[in-house]
């Protein structure tokens, strides 16, 4: 499904993605882990296309389609979601008018008609009920005065909207209470299908206990210098990152 | 280059005064002596920096004193099909109240009078001659001024005592002509203690030729009445729409003030609020959409002279290409003025590099118990809400879009009738997406 192969990534003229390939199969969970600056979040930002990133040399293929010639809006419509680890606030649109906008986009893309108002409001509750996510805060601007945890569920909210084929979601747990943390991770677990695929960029192991990877994979200085299944995140929870160095 | 309208006035003076009425004849040589005397002012003028006058006024425009009729029919140019709203509608072409058709509008509240100004001077003297230049006289402004010198007619509306108006009034300001021309209208509006009237302004420019729209109004708001001004502009590139607004507001009135330019050339929005009772409300709001050589100036001024009245200002621009913007706001709280609230913001976006705007916010406060506030902010379309919107799969026409609509809205909030606003918004969504065209007709229009 996601393919990345001797990834280069600079920002500013700083590498900080060193040659990083990684292998994500339809159905699989990965976890990613590593210390601060060790690249995760860039990882992130690259799959999605952030300007801000400049892909020095490898390549990223999804269902075989070069992710790198495409801008962020098709990617997005291909399957590819990112979970951010800072939600952006956007005063003034509305979080209806925005998912709105965004799965007609999306149908557009894919040659559907848009959603009718009723369809929409409908798909919307059910999802709403998924994500235990209140009235209040689709009724508001997207993040606007959002409580931390908020903006993590509205994440997720917006992930069941749009049903990646792909999501990455990136320090999903960070800021989050443990009430907050189980519900988010409950989220999660209940969009998930056989056929899709998901990304978790996390610091610690925490989070892993909730939602179960297939594959840990630990990065350092832009490069994954260790994969294993889950009980590799239980060794560096104990362990620490320094024995991999 | 002041010259050829010295000239002009002097030989036709007698023309111009026949065609219009005695009253508005009374102040008119005084008011020539003084635009001879101090002319049109240059860019150095405090108040003019960013609007030059003279190049504007320099090309050879038509005047019209003989009051001849213009060959047009704005019952059948202004056909609309928004049948949800009503309005009393009028039409003034050029500087000419054009009569209207009684079945249009059917008959409006009892005692209200809406007419031409050079009608109301003749069958109401004592009406006008109570209010007409009291605003003007203090003023010291050319465009003011040269209005008084050549203005004949314009839009007359009075609402008595504690009448409620059941229907906006709109007033739809056509320009149509063959040849480049000049047309300076007046406008005496009139409402008087305990009464609510609505007030929608249309400008539009018909023809493929220069205009200069020189409109002033003076307008009296009575103790505990209410009034809203709205102004839609959706003129085109040759048309430099000048405008000046005095409001003076009594005891607990409440006016608002809302403005919205969507296509011009060069505009200019003199705007005083004058707050001369106690607990007077006034709100003054813009929006402004540029681009293309687009120029827009809004010089506003509120006057705080009496205690406990609140004033809320608040004016946003989206400019792209080489267009130009530009706002001073000042404020003034006498020393009497005691627990004055006066709010100011100015919020734009600039779209392109080129793009231009000047704010100038100026306050001056003389009163020690006071909350005044004023803010300006001026930057691009915010680059990570941007990508944070195409990661949901909106592309990124949509997503500015979507930034700019949210920019506009809250003057848009500010329409207090709510089929207007739709329709207002509506139209900012069409002019953003760049689908509004100029010469459009009466986009706004409520029949």
């Amino acid at each position: 499904m996601l393919e990345i192969k001797n990834l280069h990534v600079s920002i500013d003229g700083k590498e900080i993605l060193k040659g990083l390939s990684l292998t994500v199969k339809p159905g699989e969970t990965h976890a990613i882990m590593g210390p601060n600056g060790s690249g995760k979040s860039t990882l992130a930002s690259t799959i999605v296309g952030n300007p801000a990133f400049e892909v020095t040399s490898g390549s990223i293929t999804f269902e075989g389609k070069n992710l790198l010639e495409k801008d962020p809006e098709e990617r997005a419509n291909e399957g590819i979601f990112l979970s951010f680890q800072y939600p952006v606030e956007i005063p003034g649109v509305s979080m209806v008018n925005f998912m709105r906008t965004a799965i007609n986009e999306q149908r557009k893309y894919r040659k559907l008609p848009p959603m009718s108002a009723s369809d929409f409001l409908r798909f919307m509750r059910e999802k709403k009920a998924l994500v235990d996510m209140d009235n209040k805060l689709t009724n508001r601007s997207v993040n606007e005065g959002f409580s931390g945890g908020e903006k993590k569920k509205n994440e997720i909210f917006q992930m069941a909207m749009l049903e990646p084929k792909l999501a990455i979601l990136d320090e999903t747990d960070s800021g989050l209470d443990i009430d907050a943390l189980r519900i988010v991770a409950n989220g999660v677990n209940k969009l998930k299908t056989p056929e899709k695929s998901t990304i978790l960029i996390t610091h610690y192991q925490r989070l892993l206990e909730y939602i179960v990877p297939d594959y840990v994979h630990v990065l350092h200085d832009g490069k994954i210098v260790k994969s294993g299944t889950k009980e590799l995140a239980l060794e560096l929870e104990t362990k620490g990152y320094d024995w991999l160095k | 280059m002041e010259k050829q309208y010295i000239e002009l006035y002097k030989a036709h003076h007698q023309l111009i005064k026949q065609n219009s009425a005695a009253i508005i004849n009374r102040s008119r040589d005084a008011a020539f002596a003084k635009f001879e005397s101090m002319g049109f002012p240059s860019t150095k003028h405090e108040n003019y920096r960013y609007t030059d006058l003279k190049p504007m006024f320099s090309l050879d425009y038509g005047l019209n004193f003989r009051r001849l009729n213009f060959p047009v029919n704005p019952y059948q140019t202004f056909q609309c099909d928004v049948p949800e709203i009503y309005s009393y509608q009028f039409f003034v072409v050029n500087d000419s109240f054009y009569p209207p058709k009684k079945k249009h509008n059917g008959s409006l509240p009892e005692g209200v009078i809406i007419c031409g100004l050079k009608e109301a001077s003749e069958k109401y003297p004592e009406l006008v001659t109570q209010y007409y230049g009291k605003l003007t006289a203090p003023q010291n402004d050319a465009l003011i001024t040269f209005n008084e010198a050549f203005a004949q007619d314009g839009f007359f509306m009075y609402v008595p005592e504690n009448v409620h108006m059941d229907k906006p009034v709109q007033l739809v300001n056509i320009m149509r002509s063959d040849v480049d021309l000049l047309a300076n209208s007046r406008n005496l509006i009139i409402i008087e203690k305990g009464a609510k009237a609505q007030l929608l302004v249309c400008d539009h420019a018909m023809d493929d030729v220069n205009f200069v729209a020189n409109r002033v109004s003076e307008v009296f708001v009575g103790e505990n009445a209410v009034y809203e001004n709205y102004k839609l502009e959706n003129t085109h590139n040759k048309t430099a729409n000048l405008s000046t607004v005095l409001i003076d507001q009594k005891e607990s009135s409440d006016t608002l003030t809302n403005l919205i330019t969507l296509n011009n050339g060069i505009s200019r929005n003199n705007i005083e609020v004058e707050m001369n009772g106690e607990k007077c409300e006034a709100e003054l709001c813009g929006m402004m959409v540029g681009g293309g050589q687009q120029q827009i100036d809004n010089h506003t001024t509120i006057k705080h002279n009496k205690p406990n009245c609140h004033s809320n200002e608040l004016f946003k621009y989206v400019l792209d290409d080489v267009s130009k913007g530009a706002f001073t706001g000042r404020i003034f709280v006498e020393k009497d003025a005691q627990q004055t609230w006066a709010y100011q913001l100015n919020r734009n976006i600039l779209l392109s590099k080129k793009a231009k705007v000047r704010t100038r916010p100026q306050l001056e406060i003389y009163a020690d118990d006071v909350k005044c506030s004023h803010g300006a902010t001026t930057g691009q379309i915010d680059e990570q809400a941007l990508f944070y919107m195409r990661t949901r799969g909106i592309s990124l026409p949509e997503a500015r879009l979507l930034l700019m609509y949210a920019f506009a809205a809250d003057v848009i909030e500010n329409i207090r009738i709510p089929s207007l606003a739709n329709r207002m918004k509506m139209l900012v969504e069409k002019r953003l997406r760049g689908e509004l065209g100029m010469h459009e007709g009466c986009t706004l229009c409520m029949h």
